[in-house]
């Protein structure tokens, strides 16, 4: 990367490093390590523990048999340990190597996401520990997603990761990540830069799954630029305790008939505090986006945002924030919000935040099924994620992921 | 054990804490269809309610026996169990649930693809079956949803809320058909081992199913019991208030 852009990066990553964050708890950044032990790179990743593969797999990284995978990236907290593809037309490396081996991707580094968005960016910047770098080449469909999994090991360990994910013109690109750490109860810090191009005529699909522990802060930055007919799909599972998590994650549909979707599904138990949104700016002629959330807490602090901004003619925007409050305590708080800046638009939002209802319980046993029974379904119910756009076989994927969570609920 | 399945003696039930039934009885044998009459706001639904047991219609004197058991006391689950099953009037939506998965809760462990695909087709609700549960259905295609999933259930004692209420003609054959099939109309009377008891407003469901006793719910109670076509012809000729007056002479009377 030419010298000037690096010390250019590095002087507003000082400057902000500092700065908190618009949204969430402060974490002192001070109280985590920022140096690991080097891992081994591992060719065939099967042959990782077992353990190891078990917690990548309930995060949706498939190990043992990558038949059903594009290419696989894994980073085991500051090492990358390995990554490979299967499929033609697609690139998975370590970003540090795709930073050596391309020039212009410094045209992307830190384009969608300030470096001086707030602390977090800017210690990814100031202490960076690699990431991935996917790429769809132009034309390419994949047919099975490429999965990449960062795994945190080591105790009080912060790790900073930045991810660039590029669809060329009219690729597709599906992408599985799982987050997921070794540890049942240490204290970690994951603050993760991922920065999406979607070019012309891209279709990507981008689907996360976390899998922390109760001691662990997490702290995505996240932003994704879609060009014109380009299609960005997100869609975020989080139904494992975690200490805190906050994100906001940003699409701007700068093309003209570019779309987004987000879907989420959150449950957070007594302890885990989430805070998550997602944002859309619609500036493209004739842009649209969805945003569906749906969030349970069993005890935890939820707070669901959504953001659709519409600045072009024609654009259209749809919110919809769907809380469940099992048991006594926990909360939800719902915050859709909608900026529309010219005439002739279309955004909308609806939000809901309640216990079951009595009638729907009672809809069920009156058919023959326990109370339990009838609780548990209507919960099912309300996690089910039929995604529009997803290939079949991964939505299946995604649903089994929330139905192995489910066992806990209940 | 006598023949009655069905005993329901002297039942008094209060919604938020006001009485709305007085004195409920009735008595059912298998094999039979009885209708509920009444105007708006009588409690017939409101007797369904408490025969299914929902805790919102509080029992507070008397009991329903079914099949020989006193079964007041119980929640709605356990009376699906023992064989009460019961058409919605308006059901709620259950969101994410699928009409697949309230026809296979229905089946509880008989369930297989074959035998729901086959009672969808009967209700003519193939395309229904991943559809959320009577999210955006029409008024007829809630009623054939809900005697699907009845057929599935298959229970001895059926309670159906209006099942002609917001139906068109296309349709409510089709219902007193899945009724009629519901009720083993098609078995000779001694052999069959299923009962419904209908509320019905309009009297229409006559039409396309037979029915044994009729009932006319008056203000809580029931007014007066007979030939149910008989009833509904002095519904139709002279209307509800009618037969409200005659039960108020009878009354007082009494």
């Amino acid at each position: 990367m030419a010298d000037k852009k690096i010390a250019a990066n590095k002087d507003k990553a000082r400057a902000a490093a500092a700065k908190p964050a618009a949204l969430g708890e402060d974490i002192d950044l001070g109280t985590y390590v920022s140096s690991a032990e080097e891992q081994p790179y591992e060719a065939d990743p099967s042959r990782l523990p077992d353990k190891v593969k078990q917690q990548m797999l309930d995060a949706g990284v498939i190990l043992d048999d990558p038949s059903q995978r594009a290419g696989t990236f894994i980073q085991m907290d500051n090492a990358p340990v390995h990554s490979s593809i299967r499929e033609e037309g697609v690139e998975v490396l370590p970003v540090s190597q795709a930073l050596d081996k391309y020039d212009w991707l410094s045209d992307y580094w830190w384009r969608a996401v300030a470096v001086n968005t707030d602390k977090y960016t800017a210690n990814v910047e100031l202490n960076q520990h690699n990431g991935y770098f996917i790429r769809a080449l132009p034309g390419s469909k994949t047919v099975y997603p490429v999965q990449a999994c960062l795994y945190l090991t080591k105790a009080r360990l912060a790790q900073n990761v930045h991810n660039i994910i590029i669809a060329e013109e009219d690729s597709e690109l599906h992408i599985i990540t799982g987050c997921a750490t070794a540890s049942e109860e240490e204290a970690g810090l994951h603050l993760g830069v991922s920065e999406f191009y979607i070019k012309r005529g891209a279709r990507v699909t981008f689907t996360m799954i976390h899998n922390w522990n109760p001691e662990v802060a997490v702290r995505p930055r996240s932003a994704a630029i879609v060009e014109e007919d380009g299609l960005f799909l997100n869609n975020y599972v989080l139904m494992k305790p975690v200490r805190s998590l906050q994100t906001n994650p940003t699409v701007i549909c700068e093309g003209d008939n570019a779309a987004a979707r987000f879907n989420s599904v959150l449950v957070a138990d007594a302890g885990s505090s989430l805070d998550v949104g997602s944002r859309v700016i619609l500036n493209g002629r004739g842009t649209k986006t969805e945003i569906i959330s749906r969030a349970i807490t069993t005890g935890g602090y939820i707070v669901a945002r959504g953001y659709v901004e519409g600045n072009a003619p024609d654009v259209k925007g749809h919110l919809e924030c769907r809380g469940l409050i099992l048991g006594e305590q926990g909360v939800i708080y719902a915050v859709p919000e909608l900026k529309g800046t010219l005439a002739g638009i279309d955004l909308s939002h609806e939000a809901a935040v309640g216990k079951i209802a009595e009638e729907e319980v009672e809809y069920l046993m009156a058919r023959g099924l326990t109370r339990d029974e009838a609780t548990a379904t209507i919960v099912r119910g309300f996690l089910r994620v039929d995604i529009e756009g997803l290939p079949p076989a991964l939505g299946a994927e995604l649903q089994r992921a929330i139905e192995t969570s489910e066992q806990d609920l209940m | 054990m006598s023949d009655v399945a069905l005993s329901i003696e002297q039942l008094a039930v209060e919604v938020e804490g006001r009485e709305i039934l007085h004195n409920v009885s009735l008595q059912m044998k298998f094999g039979e269809t009885h209708v509920l009459f009444g105007p708006n706001g009588s409690g017939k639904t409101t007797l369904l309610m408490a025969i299914m047991g929902f805790p919102r219609y509080r029992i507070t004197r008397g009991k329903i026996v079914f099949q020989g058991k006193d079964v007041t006391g119980l929640p709605p689950d356990e009376r699906a169990r023992l064989g009460i099953g019961m058409s919605f009037q308006r059901p709620p939506v259950v969101r994410g649930v699928k009409t697949r998965d309230m026809v296979a809760a229905c089946l509880r462990g008989k369930e297989s693809e074959e035998r729901i695909g086959e009672l969808a087709e009967r209700a003519d609700l193939t395309d229904f079956l991943d559809r959320e549960i009577n999210y955006g259905f029409s008024g007829g295609e809630i009623k054939r949803s809900e005697l699907m999933q009845l057929l599935a259930q298959r229970p001895a004692l059926t309670l159906i809320d209006e099942p002609e209420s917001g139906v068109d003609l296309v349709n409510i054959s089709l219902i007193g058909e899945l009724l009629n099939t519901l009720l083993e109309k098609d078995c000779p009377i001694p052999d069959r081992k299923c009962m419904g008891l209908i509320i019905t407003h309009t009297g229409h469901i006559l039409d396309y199913v037979n029915a044994r006793t009729g009932y006319v719910m008056c203000d809580g109670v029931i007014g007066c019991e007979g030939d149910p076509h008989e009833i509904l012809a002095t519904i139709r000729e002279k209307g509800y208030e009618e037969c409200i007056a005659c039960f108020l002479r009878r009354d007082k009377g009494g």
